[in-house]
């Protein structure tokens, strides 16, 4: 081979190399391995405990947070901050899980620990009464607003069926990991709202999806940027009456918490918490369908932690 | 204390009173000032007559203080205390001082002092009488365009307001390019055409003639100006030549904004001085005092013009009046529009349509007044269009309306859910509302003031129309009045359809809110003339509150 030969080849297999990072998720294939291999285990659940006492003994379990937190990295961590209600009213993340995994994120010594949520009710009133701006802040996170459209910015949704773009916030586009922190309950329509429906805090226009298949859009959506990791809380379970809630009496007590790296299967686990089928939550078998994730718990390796 | 040092003792009233009342409306970052609207505004003259009219309260006697205030000391509210006068005191100011610029070629120097000005009695009681006969007849608008503190109120909302709100945008924007998120940024609020057109007028012609002619509006079409002079002319302390003593020396009129100095006469006109004390200050000897009128027992003579403008005053307000017809209530309803007939439910949905759009319009009874309002009629006879629950609203659903309350009615605002919903444990609007116009509800009675009931079309309803589960309403619904029943079950999905139960809906606009069809809802509010009290939602037994299962259902 001549010189001339070597350059043209070497300069092409560059380009074609880069250029697959157009793809998502192909950063991982060049970034330095974060574990030894995959987490130990396919989904990890808690039962009895406080939430930052069962996030502490599930992290521990899937390997810590250093094997998904890399020194240097920014982290965006997405409760659910959708209601302006206080926490004892389960209608947002309990506040206790969200400072945990913020201060987790911050000892594996990520740069930046981000929180947000395009929120339903007023915002201000949301962050504040929901405990988790004040969490956030004790925990030496990060918390922005997502209330202005400035904010966000448009992207394509390649597998999207029935979405094909959306606006999508900024500092979801900026993370290098992205952690997935909903809370379990009861939906008007959708039955349960877990991980999948809580990327939906995380666009600008959710009138869209609601507008065009609400359960395709959801999985459609899923596909753009699959969470690192999914830590379902279900410490305080709204029951019923979701997803706003009109009083204690729609919540129970079940302290227990979901954590895995395959969002379809931690949405599984958690609706079966619930005392639903998965199968009958449609966006949760569409995903499963479009091979997005594991719906069916009994090929997963699971390991199940009392406290 | 001396009484040249009665000027600045005014503009330290004055800065105090204007700074207040400014932060009150352009406070965006919800930092709890507005828990101090009630004292702030206490002074306020027409909110405080119309409040007291309404509910006669201490709290609502800040009028009857000024009134008091003004027997003893003439119009010490114009100078003092009215937002819209302290603005114009600083707008003539800066006018003057950019006009006494030395080195301007052809400007003569005393340009920037004042000087007498006749009186125009015949517009300005015209006008108050106007005002006072429209209102006892039921119709406030000339009220609410002419009474100071509202004008500047709207001024304030309309105008200052996104300006404020731009620039603290645009610092946040910086800041974030470094990192920084000390600041957030704020969505503007509804952009009304005619709000923001009738706040310009005013604020040009009000800036125009202060920057030309001191208070000329405030001793010209001013109701409120009007009627406290009348009080001020037989005001206890009132300022006076003192012939013997004066010298002549122009300075007192040269420093009156009023122009009611007339040293050719020796006479200050005591009905237009609105006790700024500049000429006071201005005196450099006692040719200008203040003289206890009461003690001398001085029997008042109006002078002869001021008599005559008076009765003219009257009679052409009159026959203005005569010649008007003024309609004080709701519009009556448009768009009558029924129902299509629905087709058979089951019949499968054809090709799938993004977005389909909607085909039947709401009908809308009337305006939605806000909480605490009690009802539309009673709204609309207090409200003053002040804009300040309008600035206040966290959720920018407060609009000011056109003509939906009717001419009379005009800027009054209205609930609107476009852009928000009235979020269920606010309380902004029913802490700030200086006339009483929303009465301050506690967060538990406004959480049952049903201002109006969630309507149902079900034809413009997604999951009618495409077969596909929605749930938006429902899910935003703070009372579940809007609740998700058994629709239609197909082979892969079990389909929701809301249905309303009005007893308990408050009428937040949380389903209209969230509704995603265009252009128009499947679900919207229609407002109740006269407010209901919802019932509280009503709770099935409960079960149990902790599971004590334990195990791991997979």
């Amino acid at each position: 081979m001549d010189r001339r030969d070597f350059l043209k080849k070497t300069i092409t297999s560059g380009i074609v190399a880069g250029s697959t990072l157009v793809f998502p998720k192909m950063d991982r294939l060049w970034a330095a391995s974060l574990t030894e291999g995959a987490p130990a285990w396919d989904l990890v659940a808690v039962r009895g405990g406080e939430p930052d006492q069962m996030f502490d003994s599930g992290i521990a379990a899937m390997g810590g947070i250093q094997s998904f937190v890399p020194k240097g990295s920014r982290v965006l961590v997405k409760p659910n901050i959708g209601w302006d209600v206080p926490p004892e009213r389960a209608g947002n993340t309990h506040p206790a899980l969200v400072k945990r995994i913020v201060e987790h994120c911050l000892s594996a010594g990520a740069k930046t620990v981000t929180v947000f949520d395009h929120t339903c009710d007023n915002w201000t009133r949301t962050y504040r009464n929901s405990g988790i701006e004040k969490a956030v802040k004790d925990a030496g996170g990060r918390i922005i607003s997502g209330d202005s459209k400035g904010y966000y910015q448009p992207v394509d949704v390649p597998l999207g069926k029935r979405l094909a773009e959306a606006r999508v916030h900024e500092a979801f586009l900026e993370a290098d990991v992205f952690i997935n922190v909903p809370v379990l309950k009861h939906h008007s329509s959708s039955m349960v709202t877990i991980g999948m429906k809580n990327l939906m805090g995380v666009v600008w226009d959710r009138w869209y999806w609601h507008r065009n298949d609400l359960h395709q859009c959801i999985a459609d959506f899923a596909s753009f940027r699959p969470p690192d990791l999914t830590v379902v809380d279900a410490y305080n379970v709204m029951m019923r009456n979701g997803p706003r809630g009109v009083s204690v009496n729609d919540v129970v007590s079940m302290k227990a918490q979901v954590i895995s790296t395959d969002f379809v299967a931690a949405d599984a686990a958690a609706a079966k918490l619930f005392g639903t089928e998965p199968a009958d939550i449609r966006h949760i078998q569409i995903a499963s369908d479009m091979n997005l994730g594991r719906m069916n718990l009994a090929d997963l390796s699971i390991h199940r932690i009392m406290l | 204390m001396r009484i040249r040092h009665l000027r600045p003792l005014r503009i330290c009233f004055a800065l105090v009173f204007f700074v207040l009342t400014l932060f009150l409306f352009l406070d965006f970052r919800d930092s709890g000032f507005r828990a101090l609207a009630g004292e702030v505004l206490f002074l306020q003259f027409v909110p405080s007559l119309l409040e007291f009219m309404d509910t006669a309260a201490i709290g609502a006697a800040g009028f009857l203080l000024v009134l008091f205030l003004t027997l003893m000391f003439g119009r010490v509210y114009c100078s003092f205390v009215c937002p819209l006068g302290i603005f114009q005191d600083m707008v003539s100011r800066l006018a003057r001082k950019r006009m006494s610029r030395p080195g301007l070629p052809g400007k003569k120097q005393n340009r920037s002092r004042f000087s007498y000005s006749r009186p125009h009695y015949f517009l300005w009681y015209a006008i108050l009488i106007l005002t006072v006969l429209l209102f006892l007849a039921g119709s406030g608008l000339v009220l609410n365009l002419l009474d100071p503190f509202s004008s500047f109120g709207r001024i304030a909302s309309a105008l200052f307001r996104p300006l404020v709100l731009g620039a603290n945008n645009l610092v946040a924007l910086v800041l974030e390019q470094w990192e920084n998120h000390f600041l957030y940024r704020v969505n503007l609020p509804v952009f009304v055409p005619v709000s923001a057109g009738i706040a310009l007028v005013t604020l040009l012609l009000v800036g125009w003639m202060s920057a030309r002619h001191g208070r000329l509006y405030c001793n010209t079409l001013c109701p409120v100006g009007a009627l406290l002079g009348l009080f001020s002319k037989v005001s206890m302390f009132r300022i006076r030549i003192a012939p013997d003593a004066c010298g002549s020396c122009l300075r007192c009129q040269g420093a009156c904004k009023a122009g009611c100095i007339d040293l050719e006469k020796q006479t200050v006109d005591v009905s237009r001085c609105v006790a700024c004390f500049n000429c006071l200050a201005a005196c450099p000897g006692q040719g200008i005092t203040l003289r206890n009128h009461w003690r001398r027992q001085v029997r008042h003579n109006l002078p002869a013009p001021g008599r005559r403008g008076f009765l003219l005053g009257l009679t052409a307000a009159g026959m203005g009046m005569v010649s008007s017809r003024v309609d004080a209530g709701p519009d009556n309803p448009v768009n009558i529009v029924n129902p299509a007939e629905s087709a058979d439910s089951a019949d499968p949905v054809g090709p799938v349509i993004q977005s389909r759009p909607t085909t039947i319009p709401e009908t809308r009874t009337g305006p939605i007044s806000p909480p605490g309002s009690v009802s539309v009629a009673r709204f609309s006879s207090l409200c003053t269009a002040c804009h300040l629950c309008v600035s206040v609203c966290p959720s920018h659903i407060l609009v000011p309306a056109f003509l939906d309350y009717g001419p009379s009615g005009m800027l009054q605002p209205k609930m609107a859910f476009r852009s928000g919903h009235c979020n269920y444990d606010c309380t902004a609007c029913l802490e700030v509302c200086p006339s009483g116009a929303i009465l301050p509800l506690s967060r538990e009675k406004k959480q049952q003031a049903q201002v109006g009931v969630a309507r149902f079309i079900k034809e413009n309803c997604v999951v009618y129309t495409d077969n596909t589960n929605c749930g938006a309403c429902s899910e935003h619904c703070p009372t579940k009045a809007v609740a998700m029943v058994h629709y239609l079950t197909l082979p892969d999905r079990d389909l929701l359809i809301p249905e309303v139960t009005p007893d308990i809906c408050v009428g937040c606009g949380g389903c209209e809110y969230a509704c995603p069809t265009k252009p128009y809802k499947a679900i919207y509010v229609d407002g109740n003339p006269v407010h209901k009290t919802a019932e509280k939602p009503v709770e099935k037994a409960v079960e149990k509150r902790v599971d004590t299962n334990g195990e791991f259902p997979f």
